[in-house]
């Protein structure tokens, strides 16, 4: 498995989430306060680009990189994960105003506080792994 | 050179984004960042004892070099790719951010009064960074995904239960910014 490739595209990531300033807490709460359309207009864009993507391959039955069908699965049905999990995740984003994405950017460009927040995610993940079975989902 | 150093603006960040799913759709992958907490859980060999974590995560390593690769661009664009004047916020939301003692960004990314090294010394700012994680680690995880997964990846392809666990994060950060915030800091 080529990993150069999935590198590059991580480079390229890491670049634009900086350069909007998605990886800002500032931006997270500006955003939650409604006062900005900043982060309203990358998320409300990337999905549009996505869509119309996401679109085409799927009408034009376009082909990956080694000539497989791209085939996206579809998300599994439920109410009680999305909506529970979804609020505890939403929770978490605003009080420390970083999502997964933005919590390695940032620990990559030297903020070494975030390692506390990359270490309760872990945490947070195993947790989740431990009590899953318990868990309406 | 004024570009590189300003701050994006929102149609050219969101559509490099959108780029970004579509490139590893292309790889045939799907863009989804929080999976790679479950890798990093998997390799400690926890998966012996917790079901969860026995998975092949090497199946996986595709998307933790995706986060490598992020980690490098982040070191770029913070320390060549940017300028004093980012992260110009409405002053509205300056105004009160000083209420709450945080300080203006003047075009840092993170507020010092939460992330510098001076508000480590404080249990209650270690404390609220460790928790926010903890949620954000179990929510992503029981919801199946963030905001890159659900927001990004699910909404773009349609997802109903994208949409909710979207609407979630929203009610969730809604309140931790409304109600719970100002009660912390």
């Amino acid at each position: 498995m080529n990993l150069l490739r999935y590198i590059i595209v991580g480079f390229i990531f890491g670049i634009v989430l900086t350069k909007a300033e998605a990886v800002s807490w500032y931006r997270i709460y500006e955003m939650f306060q409604f006062q900005s359309f900043h982060m309203y207009g990358i998320i409300t864009v990337a999905i549009l680009t996505g869509l119309v993507g996401i679109q085409i391959i799927k009408r034009k039955q376009l082909k990956d990189i080694d000539g497989n069908p791209i085939v996206i699965q579809d998300k599994e049905k439920g109410n009680m994960r999305y909506w529970i999990g979804g609020i505890l995740f939403g929770l978490g984003w605003a009080m420390v105003g970083a999502c997964p994405g933005p919590i390695f950017i940032l620990l990559g460009a030297g903020f070494w506080s975030v390692g506390l927040v990359l270490f309760g995610a872990v945490f947070g993940t195993f947790l989740y792994g431990l009590v899953k079975d318990k868990l309406p989902h | 050179m004024e570009f590189i150093s300003q701050t994006w603006h929102w149609a050219i960040s969101g559509f490099l984004i959108g780029m970004v799913m579509l490139i590893l759709n292309y790889f045939g992958k799907v863009f989804g960042m929080s999976s790679n907490l479950r890798s990093l859980c998997a390799m400690t060999g926890i998966g012996k004892k917790v079901p969860f974590f026995d998975w092949d995560w090497k199946s996986q390593r595709w998307n933790l070099a995706v986060v490598a690769g992020a980690m490098i661009g982040g070191f770029v664009a913070v320390h060549f790719m940017s300028d004093a004047s980012n992260v110009t916020l409405n002053p509205k939301t300056v105004e009160q951010l000083a209420t709450l003692n945080i300080e203006a960004p003047n075009g840092k990314l993170l507020p010092e009064s939460v992330f510098g090294t001076a508000a480590l010394q404080s249990p209650k700012i270690i404390f609220i960074l460790l928790l926010g994680g903890v949620l954000i680690g179990f929510g992503s995880r029981y919801a199946g995904g963030c905001t890159s997964g659900h927001a990004i990846s699910g909404l773009s392809n349609l997802q109903l239960p994208s949409l909710k666990a979207v609407i979630g994060f929203f009610i969730g950060g809604l309140l931790m910014a409304h109600f719970i915030l100002p009660l912390i800091f």
